[in-house]
């Protein structure tokens, strides 16, 4: 219970310190880091949707955020789209392209859905790669425009586009927590927890995986535009599976299933990356077996770890409490039969 | 005539080397149920070790070949006995993550030790072979040669051989296997042992007329994953016979529909076959 009390205010406290960030923050350079990091926790967040809660692990979410930035980068150079329509139709095809390779991946189960993603993420890298005509090939999309001013507001500059990534942040998280805390989020635990089970509970397993699947995707799309509006250059190694491990290090770390895990650890993650420079391309020395000592002793993730602590500590004190009775219970009935 | 005979024996040679890749892939599957996704990572290892016995300590092409092997071999068995061993009561989520961390561990290791640029393991059989009209390169005939071999003396050790035969009895029935005293660990071992030695064989057969780069064991570890689909997890004959069908499809595809396109035809007909047919071309074991 204690945990509940506690979340307003801290989140309050967290927004203020994103919001003050780039007035604290030594240049420029920390605060383009950090809108990376927020974008990749969008896509982050997506991914636990299907990961984390369904308990499907998708190994293409990188394809789909690069299908999102593909759409805005393609759109907005090529043919001259303002970067708002770009965006809302990028987010629009991730998820009818998602909602496709949903219906035909989710028929599959466990190890056989995520070899089939793996493949399915690997077309979407060739294709993008080979398709020169369509989206530059291996060449990749340069001087995309960045995003277009809304009314009195420009995003010419990092820290204007540092809030605009901070918006998109608050707005998915806040999105992501109404989806899990409905039934339909209930629903994807219940397929997590146990396929069989779920289905005789009367959920439709098929149309509920897709649709965590969709959204899932949906996000990675938005991700991904956002991130051709930011960074403004794309290539297709955006779409390799070597993303999509960046981003379930990213979940494992913060927390699997847990609503600011995603987020926690892309900020931690990059972070780190960002302090072991000079580790740049040897990064995954560290990641690799990081994430192989994570999924052995600590699978739950920070967040899950601070959880179960809470938890266990709120069972401790119930007992200490039904303890307490007992004895002034038995103190009474020895005082009465005195 | 002759043209077509170039495809015959391309599609031969891709669909050996995805063979012993595939078998590797759907051994340790058929045991521990595993997809083993840094198998693609120690094919890499292997061809990097053979480079290095060649380049640097000038070995002879089949000594290298073999200490490429008893090194990949030793580290899947570490993989296994540090790794899955460990995970094995784990959720299957689990050892996906952990396959995916000993993968990144794997690449960006040898790129520190020999850095991403390509490197080129010299033809030891450079000649060019002639029969009647048709002309072959040797090294390819050799790839068929050994791959084939390899695969007939796995086949008779898995049949005729008691240690074998644990192996096979393993994948059918674990439970069973174990009641008639059947050492789960011992056979563990021993499918990494062997599917690690095959993938470092496949990468120094291969790697003559291909390039050694950190990342080239992605694709073929997906064309394998994609065979094993195709030919049923665990089944040997399946990962054979899917093999030389990917190989095929590839070596002719190239030739006939376009050489760009050629990496998509193994994943657009897994994509195609999975659509009709959920369950795999040959639906044999266990699909969990």
């Amino acid at each position: 219970m204690t945990s509940k009390t506690w979340q307003k205010p801290l989140l309050a406290v967290l927004l203020a310190f994103a919001i003050i960030f780039p007035m604290v923050a030594a240049n420029d350079y920390y605060i383009y880091v950090m809108s990376l990091a927020y974008i990749m926790a969008i896509a982050a967040v997506g991914l636990n949707l299907i990961l984390g809660y369904t308990g499907q692990l998708n190994l293409a979410h990188a394809g789909f955020m690069a299908i999102g930035a593909y759409t805005v980068g393609v759109l907005t150079v090529d043919y001259g789209v303002p970067y708002w329509i770009a965006f809302v139709l990028a987010g629009a095809l991730s998820a009818v392209v998602g909602f496709f390779a949903g219906l035909l991946s989710l028929r599959l189960k466990g190890h056989f859905f995520s070899i089939f993603t793996l493949c399915v993420g690997f077309i979407i890298y060739l294709i993008i790669e080979k398709w020169d005509a369509l989206t530059h090939g291996t060449v990749g999309i340069i001087d995309i425009p960045a995003p277009s001013g809304l009314g009195p507001i420009r995003f010419d500059n990092t820290w204007s586009q540092y809030y605009l990534v901070l918006f998109f942040l608050v707005l998915s998280l806040w999105f992501m927590s109404r989806i899990v805390h409905s039934l339909l989020g209930r629903a994807f635990i219940a397929i997590r927890n146990g396929e069989d089970l779920a289905e005789t509970l009367g959920i439709n397993l098929m149309r509920t995986k897709v649709l965590a699947f969709v959204l899932s995707t949906f996000y990675a799309g938005m991700a991904g535009a956002l991130y051709a509006g930011f960074v403004r250059f794309i290539g297709p190694a955006m779409a390799l599976e070597s993303h999509t491990f960046d981003m379930i290090a990213f979940i494992l770390v913060g927390g699997i299933g847990t609503l600011f895990g995603p987020l926690l650890g892309a900020i931690l993650l990059t972070w780190l990356t960002q302090s072991l420079q000079f580790l740049q391309d040897f990064r995954m020395i560290v990641f690799g077996p990081l994430l192989i000592l994570l999924i052995m002793y600590f699978p739950q993730g920070l967040i899950g770890y601070w959880r179960q602590r809470q938890a266990r500590r709120a069972a401790a004190s119930v007992q200490d409490r039904r303890l307490q009775r007992s004895v002034l219970a038995s103190q009474q009935e020895v005082r009465s039969n005195a | 005539m002759n043209i077509f005979f170039q495809q015959v024996l391309n599609g031969l040679t891709l669909g050996s080397v995805y063979a012993l890749v595939a078998l590797g892939l759907t051994l340790v599957y058929g045991i521990l149920h595993i997809p083993n996704f840094a198998h693609g990572a120690l094919y890499m290892v292997g061809a990097y070790v053979a480079f290095y016995l060649v380049g640097s300590l000038g070995a002879n092409y089949w000594v290298a070949m073999a200490g490429a092997a008893v090194v990949v071999a030793a580290l899947a068995v570490l993989s296994d006995r540090l790794i899955f061993h460990r995970l094995r009561n784990a959720p299957p989520l689990h050892d996906m993550i952990a396959a995916i961390g000993l993968l990144l561990f794997l690449e960006a290791g040898i790129q520190a030790i020999w850095g991403a640029e390509f490197h080129r393991l010299a033809p030891p059989y450079p000649q060019i072979v002639r029969l009647f009209d048709l002309v072959a390169p040797a090294q390819r005939l050799i790839i068929i040669a050994a791959a084939f071999g390899l695969m007939f003396v796995l086949h008779l050790f898995l049949t005729r051989t008691l240690t074998g035969s644990t192996i096979i009895a393993t994948a059918q029935n674990r439970e069973g296997a174990a009641l008639v005293g059947i050492d789960a660990t011992k056979v563990s071992v021993l499918t990494f042992a062997i599917s690690g030695a095959l993938a470092a064989v496949a990468a120094t057969l291969f790697s003559p007329i291909n390039l050694i780069y950190p990342s080239m064991g992605h694709l073929v570890i997906m064309k394998a994953f994609v065979i094993i689909i195709l030919g049923g997890m665990g089944s040997i004959p399946g990962a054979i016979v899917g093999g030389l069908v990917i190989g095929f499809a590839e070596s002719f595809g190239a030739f006939y529909v376009s050489t760009n396109y050629k990496d998509i035809i193994a994943f657009a007909l897994l994509v195609l076959i999975l659509s009709f047919r959920p369950q795999g071309l040959f639906p044999s074991g266990a699909r969990a």
